[in-house]
C-alpha cells in the first residue's frame, strides 16, 4: 500500500521533470506577439516608433481600431502599397486585430522631431490649419477630429504626431487622388481634395516638426464633436 | 455532336451506376448534401483563386491573370443567367471541366486548368456544378481578355490542345492503394499541381514526360519546386505526418509555405480533410521516393568564397541570427530550418532571394491562425548584401547552392508583387 503510494507520489513528482526536460531538448519560438511581429519592425521601428525612413509611419500609440482598419485596408488593396499587401495577403482579421492592439499599447521612449527646413511663414499657415481650419474653403480643423493634441480618438482616427512630413504629404495626396479610401464617408477624402498644394506642405511641415506628447494616448471614443461624419469612426 | 453524345452516354453510365436511385431533382437533404459536397471539391479546387477578384463578389469572376500571351480576365462563375453561368446545365458545366469547350463548343484558354479537371468525374462534377448553382448571383458582365495578336485568336488553343492536352477522368492504378489514388486523383485533378510544379515551355504546354519536374511560374517568378526530385522540394525523405502539417497549416519541421503556395494552403489545402490530405501526402511521397536526396550543384567555389562568404555572414549575423540561429536550424516550425533546407539549395536561386528582398508571413490557418513573419529586406539591404547573404546560406552549414549575383537579386527587386 505504502509501496504504492510512494510510487505515485515519486510519479507526481518526476512527471514535471521529465515534461521540462522533454521540452528544453526542442527550444521553440518565443510564444508572444512580439516574436511573431518581427517582420514589421525593421521598417516601423522595434516599438513601433518609426524609422528614419520618410515613407515609413510610427505606430506607437495609434488608437487599434485605425491600426486594424489599415492592416484589413492593406489585405484587401483598398490601401496600396505593394510591400504591404503582400505581406498582409493571407491574414485573419482576428490576427490582424491582435498586431493592431499589439502596437497601439506601445509606448517607445519620447523622441526629437526631425528639424524642418520650412519657413516661419509656411510653419505658421500649417499651425492655423491644424488649429482652426480654412473656413474659407471648407476645410476644418485637425483637431476637431484628431485632437487637441493631436493624439488622435478612439477607435478609428489615428495620431498625426512622431511622422515624418513626406509621409504625411503623401498621404493627403493618396486621399485626394483616390489611391487611399477609407469606408463611406470617406472624410479624409472631402478634407484633402480641399486643402492646395501649398496647404498640404505647410500641414505636413508643421506636423512633422511637434514633438510626440509625454501621454501619446488617442482621447476617448466620443469625445470630440467632429465637423464631419466618418465611416471609419462609428457614433 | 460527338461531345453532347459522349456526355449523355456518360450520364447514362452515371444514372446506371448509381442504380437509377436518385431522380433528376433530388429532394432537399440530398440536395443539401451535393451542395455541400461541391463547396468542399470547390475548395479542393481553390476555384476561389482564379475566379473571385480580390475585395470582388464570391466567384464573380473579373480577376486579372497575367500570361506571357497577355491578360486574361476571369469568368462570372456564379448563377446569373445574362453575365454568369446560369443558363448552363450540368453538361454544359462537365463539358468545360473535362473537355475545355464552351457550351456552344468554343474553346476555352488552358489558362483554365482543364487540362488538370478533366480527370475529375462526372459526379464530382455534378455536386461542384450543384454548388454553384446555389451561390449568390451576381451582375457582373466578363472583360474582354486583353491578349496580344497572334493569341487573341481562340484557334490557336486547337494547336495547343493537340500537343498537351489529353481528354479523361483519372484512372485508378489498380497496383496502388486505395489511398494513393485519391491521393493521385486529388492532386493530378482538382489540386491542379501540375500547372506550376511542371516546366511551361514557350508554347505554354507541358509534355506528359516533364509533369511535376518543377519550373518557374510565368509572370509571377517564382520557381514551382519539382516535385519527382529530393534535391527540390520532392517529399520522398519526409514523413507523412510532415507533410500533412505543411499543407494544411502552412508550417512544418522542414520548412514552411510561401509565395504563391501560400495562397494553395490560405484558400484550398487548410478546408481539405485530414484523409484527403494524407491521401495526397502518400501520392506526393511515392512521386519522389528512390531520387537521391541533397541538390546536385557543386557549391561555391573558394575565390567566391572569400568575398561573397565573408560579406554573407556578417548580414546573415546582423539580420538572420535571431530566428535561424547561427548554425541555420532556426526553431522549427515557426523560424525555418535553413541548414539542409533543399528549398534553399536548388538550382533556382529565385526563391531565397525573393524571401530576402519581399519576407512574408506563412499563411494564417486553423492550425496555425498566428504565424510569425519574416521582414522583406528590399528596403534596406543592397543588391550586393542581399546577393552576398543568399549566398551564404546556400553555401553554409554544409548547404551545396551556387553563388548568386547582384545582378539576380536586382532583377528580382522589379517584379511586381500582386
Amino acid at each position: 500500500m505504502s509501496g504504492r503510494l510512494v510510487c505515485a507520489v515519486l510519479m507526481i513528482v518526476a512527471l514535471p521533470t521529465i515534461w521540462s526536460a522533454a521540452s528544453a531538448q526542442t527550444p521553440k519560438a518565443p510564444d508572444t506577439l512580439e516574436a511573431r511581429v518581427r517582420a514589421c519592425t525593421p521598417c516601423h521601428g522595434v516599438q513601433g516608433e518609426g524609422t528614419d525612413n520618410d515613407y515609413f509611419p510610427r505606430l506607437a500609440g495609434k488608437p487599434a481600431g485605425y491600426l486594424t482598419n489599415q492592416l484589413i485596408a492593406f489585405r484587401d488593396g483598398r490601401r496600396r502599397y505593394a510591400p504591404m499587401n503582400y505581406l498582409l495577403e493571407y491574414q485573419n482579421d482576428d490576427y490582424l486585430q491582435k498586431i493592431a492592439a499589439y502596437f497601439s499599447a506601445l509606448r517607445p521612449p519620447p523622441q526629437q522631431p526631425s528639424v524642418t527646413e520650412a519657413s516661419p511663414a509656411v510653419l505658421a499657415r500649417g499651425k492655423t490649419l491644424i488649429t482652426h481650419g480654412d473656413q474659407m474653403h471648407g476645410v476644418p480643423a485637425c483637431s476637431g477630429c484628431h485632437g487637441p493634441k493631436l493624439t488622435g480618438m478612439e477607435p478609428g482616427i489615428p495620431g498625426l504626431v512622431g511622422l515624418h512630413a513626406s509621409y504625411i504629404s503623401a498621404q493627403l495626396g493618396e486621399f485626394r487622388y483616390g489611391t487611399r479610401t477609407a469606408p463611406s464617408p470617406d472624410c479624409m477624402q472631402l478634407v484633402a481634395a480641399s486643402l492646395t498644394e501649398g496647404d498640404v506642405a505647410a500641414v505636413a511641415a508643421y506636423l512633422a516638426s511637434q514633438p510626440v506628447p509625454a501621454d501619446p494616448s488617442p482621447v476617448a471614443r466620443g469625445t470630440l464633436a467632429m465637423p464631419l461624419a466618418c465611416g471609419s469612426e462609428p457614433h | 455532336m460527338l461531345t453532347d453524345r459522349l456526355a449523355s452516354w456518360l450520364f447514362i453510365v452515371g444514372m446506371f451506376f448509381t442504380g437509377f436511385g436518385v431522380p433528376a431533382i433530388a429532394a432537399g437533404a440530398d440536395d443539401h448534401a451535393l451542395v455541400a459536397k461541391g463547396e468542399y471539391l470547390a475548395k479542393a479546387g481553390d476555384c476561389i483563386a482564379c475566379h473571385t477578384d480580390p475585395g470582388g463578389a464570391l466567384f464573380a469572376g473579373g480577376r486579372a491573370l497575367p500570361t506571357p500571351f497577355g491578360t486574361i480576365y476571369s469568368s462570372n462563375i456564379t448563377p446569373d443567367a445574362a453575365t454568369g453561368i446560369g443558363n448552363w446545365s450540368a453538361d454544359d458545366f462537365y463539358q468545360a471541366m473535362h473537355e475545355g469547350r464552351f457550351p456552344d463548343g468554343g474553346l476555352i484558354y488552358p489558362v483554365m486548368p482543364y487540362a488538370s479537371y478533366t480527370k475529375v468525374t462526372r459526379a464530382d462534377s455534378d455536386a461542384l456544378f450543384a454548388y454553384l448553382r446555389s451561390v449568390p448571383p451576381v451582375n457582373r458582365p466578363n472583360r474582354p481578355n486583353d491578349l496580344q495578336f497572334p493569341y487573341n485568336n481562340r484557334q490557336l488553343i486547337l494547336g495547343w490542345r493537340t500537343l498537351y492536352f489529353n481528354v479523361g477522368e483519372y484512372q485508378p492504378d489498380a497496383t496502388k492503394s486505395a489511398e494513393w489514388n485519391r491521393g493521385a486523383y486529388l492532386v493530378q485533378g482538382l489540386g491542379h499541381c501540375a500547372m506550376c510544379h511542371s516546366p511551361i515551355n514557350a508554347l505554354g504546354g507541358t509534355p506528359e514526360s516533364r509533369a511535376f519536374q518543377g519550373g518557374l511560374i510565368p509572370m509571377q517568378n517564382w520557381y514551382a519546386p519539382s516535385l519527382t526530385s529530393n534535391k527540390e522540394a520532392g517529399l520522398g525523405e519526409w514523413s507523412i505526418d510532415e507533410i500533412v502539417g505543411l499543407l494544411r497549416t502552412g508550417v512544418s519541421h522542414r520548412g514552411a509555405v510561401y509565395g504563391p503556395m501560400a495562397e494553395v494552403t490560405f484558400n484550398s489545402l487548410q478546408y481539405l480533410s485530414d484523409a484527403d490530405v494524407r491521401a495526397m501526402a502518400i501520392y506526393l511521397k511515392s512521386l519522389a521516393a528512390g531520387t537521391p536526396p541533397g541538390p546536385e550543384s557543386s557549391g561555391v567555389s573558394s575565390s567566391e568564397s572569400s568575398l561573397l562568404m565573408s560579406l554573407g555572414q556578417t548580414v546573415y549575423q546582423a539580420r538572420c541570427v535571431i530566428c535561424h540561429g547561427s548554425d541555420g536550424s532556426g526553431l522549427p516550425p515557426d523560424y525555418p530550418p535553413l541548414a539542409g533546407n533543399p528549398s534553399i539549395q536548388m538550382e533556382s536561386a529565385v526563391n531565397p532571394i525573393r524571401m530576402v528582398l519581399n519576407g512574408g508571413f506563412p499563411p494564417g490557418t486553423g492550425g496555425n491562425p498566428e504565424p510569425y513573419g519574416m521582414p522583406p529586406f528590399a528596403q534596406t539591404l543592397s543588391d550586393d548584401e542581399v546577393a552576398a547573404v543568399v549566398t551564404y546560406i546556400r553555401a553554409a552549414w554544409g548547404n551545396q547552392g551556387t553563388a548568386v549575383s547582384a545582378s539576380q537579386a536586382n532583377a528580382l527587386r522589379k517584379v511586381p508583387l500582386d
